[in-house]
């Protein structure tokens, strides 16, 4: 059977998005750490299929204020990916990167965006090379675009985006851990329907 | 006491006064809010899309502006509101994402605003106040007393239409 939709997925398919989502989420902390300069370690990653409502809730509600990094992918693997930051992932990363805290959410200027944006880039490249490198197939990602807002603001653009496709996405929670602090990211991946079933053929998953 | 009934996402509803709707974090959609003033009858609607005729979801006639509205104003309908007396006012719409490289994506807020503006003028219902585009989330509340919009953004602060 063709996969139209995410909700098609059979318990295979589901574990093979859930390895990825693994295998990415220990990439990014590899690639966290040598940015940050300092260990970085990753409790075991939360992977899940939900609709656009559900991932709402889980992120807090949508009033929750977050940072919101969205990317393309291009190549043989099209779709977008989408990283949700709190609070405490801007204060890590920012205090790491340049040795200033981040108090609350609207004070960040340029370069505190700018140095955001470069932490997307850096960690969607982390979960594409896992795409990529499992399946043998190109993909190349677009430079992040930053919004820091509501959450169920961020998420009316991917929401609209897939809206005739489907409102079901695999949602990455990840928590990083540094010295004392510890930051949490989600992770939306939402390629579209042909480079899914691209995905799976070439792991070797009848679809 | 009033009550607050929460207007979700492609979703709609009607409360009558004292009670109030709201609708969380608009981005790029948009809420639509009519009122009847002699009922005190209020509806709102939270669009996604502009059109059904781009995607072609009968199951789901809230999620665009073309088939909601006219939705929302038979349910409204159906509780007695008049048309002919019915005032809109709207909000949302924003681009959220500065320099995004999917241009259809870029103006999908732009274009939101216009398909509802379109539809209320096709029904012929005034649009009396609009709170639209720019780049920020809005938390729309909107009162069935005196038919007031209520929004509330995080740092670029709060209005009343």
């Amino acid at each position: 059977m063709a996969i139209r939709d995410l909700k098609d997925l059979n318990d295979i398919q589901i574990d093979v998005l859930k390895e990825i989502g693994n295998i990415g989420s220990g990439n990014a902390a590899t690639s966290l750490s040598s940015m940050l300069m300092r260990p970085v370690g990753l409790e075991v990653p939360h992977i899940s299929i939900l609709d656009y409502n559900a991932v709402v809730e889980a992120l807090g509600g949508p009033e929750t204020m977050m940072v919101g990094l969205m990317l393309f992918m291009e190549g043989d693997v099209k779709g977008m990916i989408m990283f949700l930051l709190q609070k405490n992932f801007a204060h890590m990363t920012l205090s790491s990167l340049l040795g200033e805290s981040f108090k609350d959410f609207g004070e960040e200027d340029d370069l505190a965006n700018s140095a955001l944006t470069e932490v997307g880039n850096i960690m969607a490249g982390s979960f594409v090379n896992a795409i990529a490198t499992l399946t043998g197939l190109n993909i190349s990602i677009s430079v992040p675009d930053i919004c820091i807002d509501m959450c169920g603001a961020i998420l009316s653009v991917p929401a609209i985006h897939f809206a005739d496709i489907s409102d079901r996405i695999i949602l990455i929670q990840d928590q990083f851990n540094s010295d004392d602090a510890s930051a949490t990211s989600h992770v939306l991946l939402m390629p579209d329907v042909d480079s899914l079933a691209k995905i799976m053929t070439n792991l070797g998953i009848e679809i | 006491m009033s009550k607050t009934v929460t207007v979700g996402i492609s979703d709609l509803n009607i409360v009558k006064s004292p009670d109030i709707l709201v609708t969380y974090a608009l981005g790029s959609c948009v809420g639509i809010c009519l009122y009847d003033p002699m009922l005190k009858l209020a509806g709102l609607s939270h669009i996604m899309l502009p059109s059904s005729r781009l995607a072609p979801d009968l199951n789901q006639p809230m999620k665009f502006a073309d088939t909601a509205i006219p939705m929302l104003i038979k349910r409204m309908e159906a509780m007695g509101g008049r048309p002919v007396r019915f005032k809109a006012k709207i909000a949302g719409g924003a681009q959220m994402f500065a320099a995004m490289s999917n241009a259809s994506l870029a103006n999908i807020g732009t274009r939101n605003v216009q398909a509802v503006k379109e539809a209320l003028n096709r029904l012929r219902i005034p649009i009396i106040a609009e709170d639209t585009g720019k780049n920020y989330g809005r938390t729309l509340y909107f009162t069935a007393e005196d038919g007031m919009m209520r929004i509330k953004s995080v740092n670029k602060g709060e209005w009343i239409w």
